[in-house]
């Protein structure tokens, strides 16, 4: 029989003794081949499901099969189909990057040769060949994250588990890792199950978006589709005088509903009317502007539209995910 | 041994031992601190041989066992603290994810708590024989010492691998560690034990199984070939092995709660 | 003047509060009563040794030994505190609030004495219920309290001056670990005379083994060597005020 290199999740429920449930009720379905982006605030959920997905923590009740493995009985099967990265790289600061990936490969159950050959191919592919000998101490965050990744990809897993991967990475090694990510789904046919907590690595990694809150799915779509449900664009205006921003809002509250807009602006999703139709309403009632954008829906409006919050302000503060 | 098994093994081996010898600052506290104190102990106690019934003729050959035993507190200690970072930097779920199994892992543990506590030996000897101490049982009472220096070492070693499944944290093992000088000091590890005087102390060291660690050890030194003394040694070695070994595999059951 | 006092208080309050308001406040009182009770009762026999002659007896004898660790190690750990201060920042508002700087040691110094006196006190309670002979008389016994605190203002502002130096956490080894070296390398376990070879040459230049020597004098009802005891503690404390206000001029120069 052919298995398939998907995940098929049911009514998943996860229970701490104290606190609420942290995973409460997730079902969803990921194709061979996709890429899944799982998007949700810090606390929403999504390492709990990750955990319970890779085995490592058994759920309260629900069931889920990876690769065709029942996480529940099949654990080992599970385990030996999937690569995972979690959150934190989790190296060991005293081994050289080459000694992980000889490690990894002989849990692994690589021959000799095989063990060589793999981890040079693997460092070679993040970019860590010429840091190979040096001890992981000394790596900064974005090495460690692409070590943390060629260590999942050891044994060619068909499917690739990713918690908050780019998390904490300065703008040019999360791009890089985005890249690696994106090669290894359209090149190599890896699924990929990815948790973020940044909208722009969702929207640009994920064939398809869940957005998790408490525990929850809230939302479920490719991000164009996602987008294109909250349908229309807010405008975000900035009076040249701080003083007239009441009046700015009085007059933009004519096309929409107000939205949260940064200081100094206000701003509405427009209902009826276009951008042309409000500048002529500012300039009727004599207000200057300094700033005046149209803003396309993004899988933030999504998260605001779906939870009443938004994703970018109920990430502060939080430690860490349930 | 099945070959995966035993390649497993190996990996976690070198892992624990390359790990240990790449960290000298955890290391040479372990050998300098019980040498410091057998040699104030050894400069302080001097007159103690003076006292009747005392089993040695110098109080640095009967303190001898002092550091082979403090070296086994320390190894504990270490293998623990060293083994919850792993859990509390998720590299213990690295592995979980791999075919590896929990025997292995444990076995790869101890590895690194053999390799220091034959580096300790090595050492507490070779300086003990440069400075006089003089080992009744003569060429072939060595490896015997260092195998139940060992073997307790191991022991202390399960119960600083338990101490971090337990509790996951490096910092709850280490605030363990005065305990573990608490088991020493409250033997007869200063003074033997028909001369702590008779009262509570004497009691406590009685009922203390490093008492009979500690003479086993010393009897080696001290007395030459002690068949009770050595019955009693590797008797309470084994068993604190066997049983420090069982409860870290069960801990180590619950931990990796894989499914 | 009122500027030191009111620095003194503030800094001495703050670490008051911080010391009796966790349960690990006695952590430190822990280790004296540990070492206490294994070398009393584990080397009481030692007492019997020809040439041991100590009136109070082998559990009194330890006893000042343990007083002088515990005060000793009251002014280590005011000095983990004080590195601990400086690596959080929170020294620096004392640094920039104080009309007077030198209150800033005046304050740890007496934060450190009031700690001490229960740390002291715990060890002093544990030793009567371990059922220590005291010959002295109420006078002998001041003396020894005397010296005790004497003692603990010396390391206190031994820990202060290096914590200040360094100004991390990482100062602790240190502070401790000579502190420890001194208390071992003194007749720990049998009067000066019984020891022998280099541990007696080393006893006889440490410092500390006048004022061991004394101490145990005065439990015993038999004082002396006083006069020299606390030339020698008072004198440690003279050269350890210089060291700490070192310590906190290099603090003001790195800000």
């Amino acid at each position: 029989m052919e298995r398939s290199y998907g995940i098929e999740v049911e009514n998943l429920v996860r229970e701490f003794k104290k606190g609420p449930r942290a995973v409460d009720g997730v079902s969803l379905s990921v194709s061979p081949g996709e890429v899944y982006g799982f998007l949700g605030p810090n606390g929403a959920g999504k390492s709990t499901i990750v955990l319970m997905l890779t085995t490592l923590l058994p759920p309260t009740s629900g069931t889920a099969r990876v690769a065709g493995f029942d996480i529940v009985k099949e654990g080992s099967g599970v385990r030996a189909s999937i690569g995972a990265a979690l959150q934190e790289a989790a190296l060991d600061p005293f081994l050289t990057g080459r000694e992980h990936m000889n490690l990894q490969a002989s849990l692994h159950g690589l021959a000799r040769k095989e063990r060589k050959v793999r981890g040079d191919e693997l460092l070679e592919r993040v970019g860590l060949s010429e840091a190979a000998a040096r001890r992981v101490r000394g790596y900064s965050g974005g090495m460690k994250r692409r070590l943390d990744l060629a260590l999942a990809l050891v044994h060619r897993p068909k499917i690739l588990f990713l918690d908050e991967p780019t998390t904490g990475l300065d703008p040019q090694s999360r791009s890089a890792l985005w890249d690696e990510v994106a090669h290894l789904a359209r090149e190599d046919g890896v699924t990929v199950f990815l948790t973020t907590q940044y909208l722009e690595e969702a929207d640009m990694l994920a064939d398809r978006v869940g957005i998790i809150d408490e525990g929850r799915i809230v939302a479920e779509d490719t991000p164009e589709a996602l987008k294109a449900e909250i349908g229309r664009p807010s405008v975000e205006a900035t009076p040249a005088d701080f003083g007239k921003l009441d009046a700015v809002s009085k007059v933009l509250g004519r096309f929409g509903e107000a939205v949260p807009a940064s200081s100094g602006s206000a701003a509405v999703r427009l209902e009826h009317g276009d951008l042309a139709t409000v500048v002529r309403a500012l300039d009727a009632e004599g207000i200057e502007m300094a700033n005046l954008q149209l803003n396309s829906p993004t899988l933030d409006d999504v998260f605001l539209e779906k939870t009443g919050r938004s994703l970018e302000g109920s990430s502060d503060g939080e430690e860490s995910d349930g | 041994m099945d070959s995966s098994l035993f390649t497993q093994i190996s990996v976690l081996s070198r892992r624990s031992v390359v790990r240990t010898l790449r960290q000298p600052a955890m290391v040479i506290p372990s050998l300098i601190f019980p040498m410091m104190l057998l040699a104030v102990n050894a400069g302080g106690l001097t007159s103690a041989t003076e006292l009747p019934g005392f089993p040695a003729d110098t109080y640095l050959d009967f303190a001898f066992a002092f550091p082979l035993m403090q070296s086994a507190m320390f190894g504990a200690t270490l293998a623990g603290s060293e083994f919850a970072r792993d859990i509390e930097n998720g590299f213990l779920n690295r592995l979980a994810l791999t075919p590896m199994s929990p025997a292995a892992l444990l076995a790869g543990l101890l590895s690194g708590v053999i390799a220091l506590a034959l580096i300790q030996a090595a050492v507490f000897l070779t300086v003990g024989l440069v400075i006089g101490v003089d080992i009744k049982s003569g060429f072939l009472g060595v490896p015997v010492l260092v195998a139940l220096s060992v073997l307790t070492s191991l022991g202390f070693g399960c119960l600083g691998t338990i101490l971090a499944l337990r509790t996951g944290s490096g910092e709850a093992v280490q605030s363990f560690f005065p305990l573990f000088f608490v088991g020493i000091f409250f033997s007869s590890i200063s003074l033997p034990r028909e001369l702590l005087g008779g009262g509570w102390f004497e009691a406590v060291a009685t009922v203390n199984p490093v008492s009979y660690l500690v003479e086993g050890m010393r009897s080696l030194v001290i007395t030459g070939w002690d068949a009770q003394a050595l019955a009693l040694g590797f008797g309470f070695a084994v068993a604190l092995f066997a049983a420090g070994l069982f409860g870290a595999s069960i801990s180590m059951r619950t931990r990796m709660e894989r499914t | 003047m009122k500027a030191l006092f009111s620095v003194t208080f503030a800094v001495a309050g703050r670490q008051l509060r911080r010391f009796f308001g966790n349960i690990t406040f006695l952590a430190p009182a822990a280790f004296p009563v540990f070492f206490f009770a294994a070398f009393a009762g584990g080397l009481s026999r030692v007492g019997d040794v020809p040439g041991f002659e100590f009136a109070a007896g082998y559990t009194a004898f330890q006893f000042v030994w343990a007083l002088l660790q515990a005060v000793a190690m009251g002014g280590a750990f005011t000095g983990f505190a004080i590195a601990g201060d400086f690596e959080s920042g929170f020294a620096r508002r004392f640094l920039i609030a104080a009309p007077n700087r030198g209150g800033i040691i005046l304050g740890y110094v007496f934060a450190s004495l009031v700690r001490t006196t229960f740390t002291g006190s715990l060890v002093f309670i544990v030793a009567i219920i371990a059922g220590m002979e005291i010959l002295g008389s109420g006078v002998d016994l001041f003396g020894l309290v005397g010296l005790a605190l004497v003692v603990n203002v010396a390391a206190t502002l031994f820990g202060c001056g290096v914590a200040m130096l360094l100004r991390t956490q990482q100062a602790g080894p240190l502070i401790q670990t000579p502190i420890f070296m001194l208390l071992f390398l003194a007749p720990v376990y049998v009067p000066l005379e019984l020891l022998e070879g280099w541990l007696e040459m080393v006893a006889s230049l440490n410092p500390l083994t006048a004022i061991i020597t004394t101490g145990r004098s005065f439990i015993a009802g038999d004082p002396t060597g006083v006069p020299t005891a606390f030339l020698t503690a008072f004198s440690l404390v003279a050269v350890f005020l210089i060291w700490a206000y070192l310590g906190l001029r290099s603090a003001e120069r790195s800000g």
